[in-house]
């Protein structure tokens, strides 16, 4: 009962803090999870990346954390912990702007809140670097992964399919880390 | 034009959550909405994009939100979200069961640290391509610096580190400025 109410609360308030999009967050409930829920940074770190396999809005794998600590019950609470503050703040806000149409202080809100949640995409990818990438093997193939996903238009899904299974090979079979 | 019904719009946000592999969601979005559908107008979906970038919560959500509203209020608001996330809620719960059962084997242990430094890469991607507009302007990258130095140097946690730099961000673009 007490982490299900806990979890709610987590994402809840993940919910409503999450200016720019989900990934801005991500520093935030890697700290969370690791603090009060005991779900150390590798772990969270393998949860986030097999998120990132999925189809679909790109944080869906909120729902893992929930299963992992409370089952499916936990799944569902997270879910609708994670997706229901923000929605009815939007829908409400949605509303409004399409009865008072454009005015200028929404540009200024956008605008301010955009250089805030790249910085914490920053976090968010220094936060996940900590954790994923400890070697000159994932080194190199957190860096060939940017390089050929900013340079070619090749799906992300099969970059990171493709490092999970050349790095598996050469960690496995040949010991290089 | 005789409005879709509720399934319609579910059946095609579903398709999206379904077929949306490595990310994208707002330009197959924008796609069904303005092209395949018309279900808005450019114009209104560009007011919508606008207002989901703005609030809280995930842009891509918050568009098939917005969008299935003005389709067909909160019941048409609802069929779009909950069909945008199905396929994807689905494919995760189903790899966190596999997961928990065996990620602790060594092989799959090695495969997730290879997938992980490759997620590592497209999130450093993504970060790029957004950001690089605002690396090279003065204010932007005063408010990306001071953004991250806040929670991953002082490790301020988020809710502090939005009360400090949000109203710093409001002042720097107040409407009038340049930005």
């Amino acid at each position: 009962m007490s982490v299900l109410f806990q979890l709610a609360l987590t994402f809840g308030m993940l919910s409503v803090l999450a200016v720019g999009g989900g990934t801005a967050v991500l520093p935030e409930m890697q700290t969370v999870l690791a603090e009060q829920f005991n779900i150390d940074h590798t772990a969270f770190v393998h949860i986030y990346s097999i998120g990132q396999l999925a189809p679909g809005p790109n944080m869906m794998m909120v729902l893992v954390f929930g299963f992992q600590l409370a089952g499916l019950l936990g799944a569902g609470v997270v879910l609708l912990a994670f997706f229901i503050p923000s929605s009815v703040l939007c829908l409400s806000m949605g509303r409004l702007w399409q009865k008072i149409g454009e005015r200028p202080w929404r540009r200024t809100v956008q605008n301010a809140l955009e250089p805030i949640s790249i910085g914490l995409m920053c976090s968010g990818v220094y936060a996940v670097a900590k954790a994923a990438v400890v070697g000159p093997l994932t080194i190199g193939l957190a860096v060939a992964t940017f390089a050929v996903i900013l340079l070619t238009r090749v799906n992300p899904v099969f970059m990171i399919l493709g490092a999970g299974g050349f790095g598996a090979l050469l960690m496995h079979f040949f010991g290089i880390r | 034009m005789i409005p879709p019904t509720i399934w319609q719009i579910f059946f095609e946000f579903l398709l999206i959550g379904a077929v949306s592999f490595g990310g994208g969601i707002v330009a197959y979005e924008r796609i069904l909405l303005i092209e395949k559908r018309r279900w808005l107008s450019p114009d209104s979906f560009m007011a919508t994009l606008a207002i989901s970038q703005t609030m809280p919560g995930l842009n891509s959500v918050n568009l098939a939100l917005l969008a299935g509203d003005q389709i067909r209020g909160v019941k048409g608001a609802f069929a779009a979200t909950i069909g945008l996330m199905l396929p994807g809620g689905a494919f995760v719960l189903l790899a966190g069961v596999a997961y928990s059962a065996g990620g602790q084997h060594p092989f799959i242990n090695v495969l997730l640290a290879g997938i992980a430094a490759g997620a590592t890469g497209l999130l450093a991607s993504v970060t790029y391509t957004i950001g690089k507009r605002h690396f090279v302007q003065m204010k932007s990258l005063f408010m990306i610096v001071s953004t991250f130095v806040l929670m991953s140097v002082f490790k301020l946690s988020l809710v502090w580190v939005l009360l400090l730099m949000v109203p710093i961000g409001l002042y720097l673009y107040r409407p009038g400025q340049q930005s």
